[in-house]
C-alpha cells in the first residue's frame, strides 16, 4: 500500500500572472471626479412673452468682448474688481418701503439695485471671445453670489452656504435633510441667482 | 538512519516569497475596484480651464459628456484647426447634438432620466461662439443641467 503523494501544482508563475493583471490595470485606471460650474439653461420658450418690466438700475451689465475686455455698467473694468463690483450691487439694498432691503449691507445708493431679490445680472458675450474668458467671469460672478450667500447663512444659522448645499448634495449626509433643505431655500431665497445670459453678438 | 537528521545545509536560510503573489492580488484587486475605463479617446485638445467656485459631479453613470476644442495635433493635417465637437469617439457636427442626447436618455432607465447632467469639457481656447451653438442644441434637447467642467484652481490663471 503506498501512498502516491499528489504532485504539487507549482504556483510560482501566480505572481507573474498577478503581475501583468496589475500592471494592466494600474495603466487604464483614472482615478479622478469632475467637477466644474454647475448652471441651468433657461427652456425654451414657444410663446414669445413680454419680459417682467425692470428697472435699469436692477440691471449689472457685463460685457466680455472678444479680446477678453470687460465693460461692467459702461465702464471698463480689471478681472480683479468684478467679483467686488458684483457683490455691491447686489448687496446694494437702495430700495424704500416695499422694496427695503432689511439684511442688505451695502451703501444704499439709490442708483444701484433695489434689491437683491430684483437684482439681475445681464452676461453678454462676444462669439470669438475665449472660453476661458467666459469661465473666469462667470466664476466670479458665481463667487459673488456663494459669498453673499455664505454671510446671510453665517448671520442666520452660523454655518457656511456652500458646506450646507455640500452636506445636501452628499448621499450620505446623516441628519434632517427637510431642516437643511429648508435652510438652503431660505437663503436662496434671499439672494436667488439671477444670471441671465444673452445671446452673443455676431 | 533517524527520522530527525536533516540538517544539514546551514547558512542564511532564503526569504520567502509564498505571500508575494498575495500581495500583488491585494494590489490588483484594488486597482479593479478603483478603475474606471476611459470609455472615449479624445481627438480634441482638452484643456480645461481653472474655476474655484466648483461643485463636484458624482454618479458617473449619469453624465453625459460633450468635448469641443482644437483638433488634436495629429488629426490637424486632415481636419485643420478650426474647434470642433467630439461626441463619443467621432467628431460631430451641431446638429448631432439632439440625437446624442436622444440616445443617451434612451440608454438610462426612466427614473434616472431627468437626472442626466451634461457635462461640457471645452478647451479653455474655443471661441464662445461654439459653446452658445452647442447651449442652444441643449436647450432645443431639454438637458437644462449642465455643468462647466474645469480644473480647480484660481480663474485669473484662464487670462493669460
Amino acid at each position: 500500500m503506498a501512498k502516491r503523494p499528489a504532485p504539487e501544482v507549482n504556483a510560482g508563475s501566480m505572481a507573474d500572472i498577478a503581475f501583468l493583471l496589475l500592471i494592466f490595470f494600474l495603466v487604464t485606471t483614472t482615478i479622478e471626479t469632475d467637477s466644474g460650474i454647475t448652471r441651468k439653461l433657461p427652456p425654451i420658450d414657444d410663446e414669445q412673452q413680454d419680459p417682467p418690466p425692470l428697472k435699469e438700475k436692477n440691471i449689472f451689465i457685463v460685457l466680455v468682448n472678444a479680446k477678453g475686455d470687460l465693460l461692467v455698467e459702461d465702464e471698463p473694468m480689471a478681472f480683479e474688481d468684478l467679483r467686488d463690483a458684483a457683490i455691491t450691487f447686489l448687496d446694494n439694498g437702495g430700495g424704500t418701503g416695499d422694496e427695503a432691503c432689511n439684511y442688505c449691507q451695502g451703501p444704499g445708493d439709490s442708483d444701484s439695485s433695489d434689491n437683491p431679490v430684483k437684482a439681475v445680472i445681464s452676461l453678454q458675450n462676444d462669439r470669438r471671445t475665449e472660453y476661458g474668458t467666459y469661465i473666469a467671469v462667470q466664476n466670479e460672478l458665481v463667487a459673488a453670489y456663494n459669498e453673499l450667500r455664505n454671510r446671510e447663512a453665517n448671520r442666520l444659522y452660523g454655518v457656511d452656504f456652500t458646506d450646507m448645499e455640500a452636506a445636501f448634495n452628499d448621499p450620505e449626509f446623516q441628519g434632517d435633510v427637510d431642516k437643511l433643505k429648508e435652510r438652503i431655500k431660505k437663503i436662496q431665497e434671499l439672494f436667488p441667482q439671477k444670471l441671465s445670459e444673452a445671446e452673443p453678438k455676431r | 538512519m533517524s527520522k530527525f537528521k536533516k540538517k544539514t545545509d546551514s547558512g542564511t536560510p532564503a526569504i520567502s516569497t509564498a505571500s508575494l503573489p498575495d500581495i500583488v492580488f491585494m494590489l490588483l484587486f484594488f486597482f479593479m475596484v478603483v478603475t474606471v475605463m476611459r470609455d472615449s479617446s479624445l481627438k480634441v485638445q482638452n484643456i480645461l480651464p481653472f474655476a474655484d467656485q466648483v461643485e463636484k459631479l458624482d454618479k458617473k453613470n449619469l453624465i453625459m459628456y460633450i468635448y469641443a476644442g482644437k483638433p488634436s495635433p495629429r488629426y490637424q493635417e486632415t481636419y485643420g484647426t478650426e474647434a470642433r465637437i467630439q461626441l463619443n469617439d467621432k467628431y460631430a457636427g451641431i446638429g448631432d447634438i439632439q440625437q446624442f442626447i436622444k440616445e443617451e436618455r434612451q440608454s438610462k432607465r426612466e427614473e434616472l432620466r431627468d437626472k442626466l447632467t451634461t457635462a461640457l469639457k471645452v478647451d479653455k481656447e474655443t471661441n464662445m461662439g461654439l459653446v452658445s451653438d452647442i447651449k442652444q442644441e441643449l436647450r432645443q434637447a431639454e438637458a437644462l443641467k449642465i455643468n462647466y467642467t474645469t480644473k480647480e484652481g484660481d480663474a485669473m490663471l484662464n487670462l493669460q
